[in-house]
């Protein structure tokens, strides 16, 4: 396996048909089997990830989308250096993640929004104290970023208190910015915003959009609430059973999954418009919403405007999530469905 | 791009920033939980008592002493068993599993530090809250069982020395048993085997001296005595200058070792490490 390499410039991230293949444990139910795995055991591969390549530039704020188990995660954390990959290449701000270099880990963070990395039972202000030891960040330096994290993320006194008496919207805040102390120039961010509420989702969005633009910083982020994605990503990879599937614009996105597009057509007088497309709103009699095939809307528009009274037409393209959904099955939320 | 707020602080100075400041979080912790931190020291100091109650019975029934130790001797040998069994206290090799299902190894896995150090900073630290606690617990026992001890300098020295010696050997070694979590799982059984031989060959159940002799040879090419016998006596004695400095000699030899053996299993962990839990 080559796992060296360097980055071009302008390039943070460049991973060159990275794979992880798992070896799982296989055994069929029963004692008989039981017994006979004592002597025989018997192993799978799984391919977690299927040699993925991309590249990611200094500053991008890139969504890494797809189902559950699809190798996001995986992805993550051979990025970040915690798994060793089985094959490929994968250079991140020019250093192999797998080796661990102190160089290296200086400049990166990975926050996974379901794990929590500060001292259960101290205030965050003392895992701060730590993280600043850890990464010999210098006294004055510290200070003033600390004070503007706790100011950026609204956490004010919640600092001083217990991390166990935090909420899970204030763990994560504190949590953020425990992982950005020492002003990583690329983020990891798994899941940053899981099972925050709305405010807090928007909140935690706004402040990395903002940290993004003012460090120039690299952002990798995985995230079922679809809100993350549109807010903060313009370019979208999609990855699938481990293939990345999709790697382009948000937009892009839909042209090429969507297999439908919504027309919202305004009449001067009520039509029954069933002959179209499949009418999906007539709340408002004389103004219709249907859906029609993704590459109908040529002629449905001519035959609309050519055949019924239309005063106005919009064409849509769905909603991310259902783009997603429809494509891979994924269970995507909407911000307003996220749970508070 | 972002410039990383990292520092190149000379590599001493900052393992001393970080080994202080990571102490300093593990005595603010403990001593928030000091009540649980008593109820547990408490209750440890029952087992050298029961030893203590024994060894002094056999010697008494013994006309007086038993291998060269008298009751009072050996009720010194018990009370500085209290302390060096706290010094002795590191990451469990049973809580790895946990460390590595909850996701807390990945977390120090990415930053640039190898996580050892936390556990032995950590460990240190509570070691400071512990021996502050201990002081009134021992002054109990001295006062119930009047233990006969009058250590020269040297013995001093070398005692201050070898408890910490002894508390980075067992930390190498528990660490080795505790990575064998990252192959297997069900790795009980080999716990249990390993502190059974522990128990017996180190001078914890009994002073290595009344010991016969196959097991105080056996236990001179073992690193268990160097953590356990070794810094009792070097502080009871009786022990002679060359001794300790012999003890001394072995416990860096296992220092070394461990260390050694640290490093080789942590690489070859880490590139079997799943990362599963997070």
């Amino acid at each position: 396996m080559d796992t060296g390499g360097t980055v071009s410039a302008g390039e943070s991230i460049v991973v060159d048909e990275l794979g992880k293949t798992f070896k799982v444990p296989v055994r069929e139910p029963g004692l008989r089997s039981a017994v006979t795995s004592l002597f025989n055991r018997k192993t799978k591969d799984v391919v977690a990830v299927d040699e993925v390549s991309f590249t990611i530039n200094a500053g991008e704020i890139v969504g890494f989308l797809g189902p559950n188990g699809a190798g996001k995660t995986t992805t993550l954390k051979m990025l970040s250096g915690l798994l060793h990959p089985s094959g490929g290449r994968a250079d991140v701000l020019g250093f192999t993640p797998f080796d661990r270099d102190k160089d290296f880990l200086r400049q990166i963070t990975l926050v996974m929004g379901n794990r929590n990395q500060l001292q259960w039972d101290l205030p965050a202000v003392d895992s701060f104290e730590m993280s600043r030891a850890v990464y010999r960040i210098p006294r004055v330096d510290f200070v003033e970023q600390r004070d503007e994290l706790i100011e950026l993320l609204d956490l004010g006194e919640l600092v001083s208190k217990p991390v166990r008496n935090l909420s899970l919207g204030e763990r994560m805040k504190a949590e953020i910015a425990n992982s950005l102390l020492h002003r990583p120039s690329v983020l990891f961010l798994d899941e940053p915003t899981l099972g925050l509420d709305v405010t807090m989702q928007r909140r935690i969005r706004s402040f990395l959009a903002d940290y993004n633009k003012r460090h120039n910083a690299t952002v990798l982020l995985t995230s079922h609430y679809m809100a993350d994605v549109e807010a903060l990503c313009r370019r979208v990879m999609v990855i699938n059973n481990g293939s990345l599937v999709f790697d382009g614009d948000l937009e892009a996105l839909s042209d090429k999954f969507a297999d439908h597009k919504t027309l919202v057509v305004t009449l001067s007088e009520p039509v029954d418009l069933s002959d179209y497309g499949e009418v999906v709103d007539d709340s408002s009699p004389s103004r219709p919403t249907i859906r029609i095939g993704g590459d109908q809307a040529a002629s449905v528009t001519s035959r609309l405007l050519a055949e019924q009274p239309v005063l106005d037409l919009t064409i849509e393209q769905p909603p991310i999530d259902d783009v997603i959904e429809q494509a891979f099955g994924v269970e995507v939320e909407a911000e307003s469905e996220a749970p508070a | 791009m972002t410039t990383p707020l990292s520092t190149p602080l000379s590599t001493l100075r900052w393992y001393g920033d970080l080994y202080l400041t990571m102490a300093r979080m593990a005595i603010i912790e403990q001593f928030q939980y000091r009540a649980a931190n008593y109820m547990y020291m408490i209750g440890m100091v029952a087992e050298p008592v029961v030893y203590l109650v024994v060894w002094s019975v056999v010697a008494t029934q013994q006309g007086g002493e038993v291998g060269g130790l008298t009751p009072r001797t050996i009720a010194a040998y018990y009370i500085v068993w209290t302390l060096v069994r706290n010094m002795n206290i590191v990451f469990t090799p049973f809580g790895w599993e946990q460390r590595i299902r909850e996701g807390q190894l990945s977390g120090q896995l990415l930053r640039p530090l190898h996580p050892i150090h936390y556990d032995l900073a950590f460990f240190a630290g509570w070691k400071v809250v512990v021996i502050v606690m201990w002081l009134p617990i021992a002054a109990v026992l001295a006062w119930l069982f009047r233990p006969e001890i009058d250590p020269r300098l040297s013995q001093v020295v070398v005692f201050a020395v070898a408890i910490w010696g002894a508390y980075l050997i067992r930390s190498m070694l528990l660490w080795m048993l505790g990575m064998v979590t990252f192959w297997t799982t069900r790795v009980g059984a080999a716990f249990d085997f390993f502190f059974t031989a522990e128990l017996l060959l180190s001078g914890r159940v009994v002073p290595m001296r009344l010991m016969p002799d196959w097991a105080q040879t056996l236990a001179r090419y073992l690193p268990f005595e160097s953590t356990f016998g070794f810094p009792i006596t070097a502080l009871v004695g009786p022990i002679t200058d060359a001794e300790l400095v012999e003890g001394l000699i072995r416990q860096a030899f296992w220092i070394v070792a461990g260390s050694i053996g640290v490093a080789l299993m942590w690489r070859r962990a880490t590139k079997v490490f799943t990362s599963v839990a997070g």
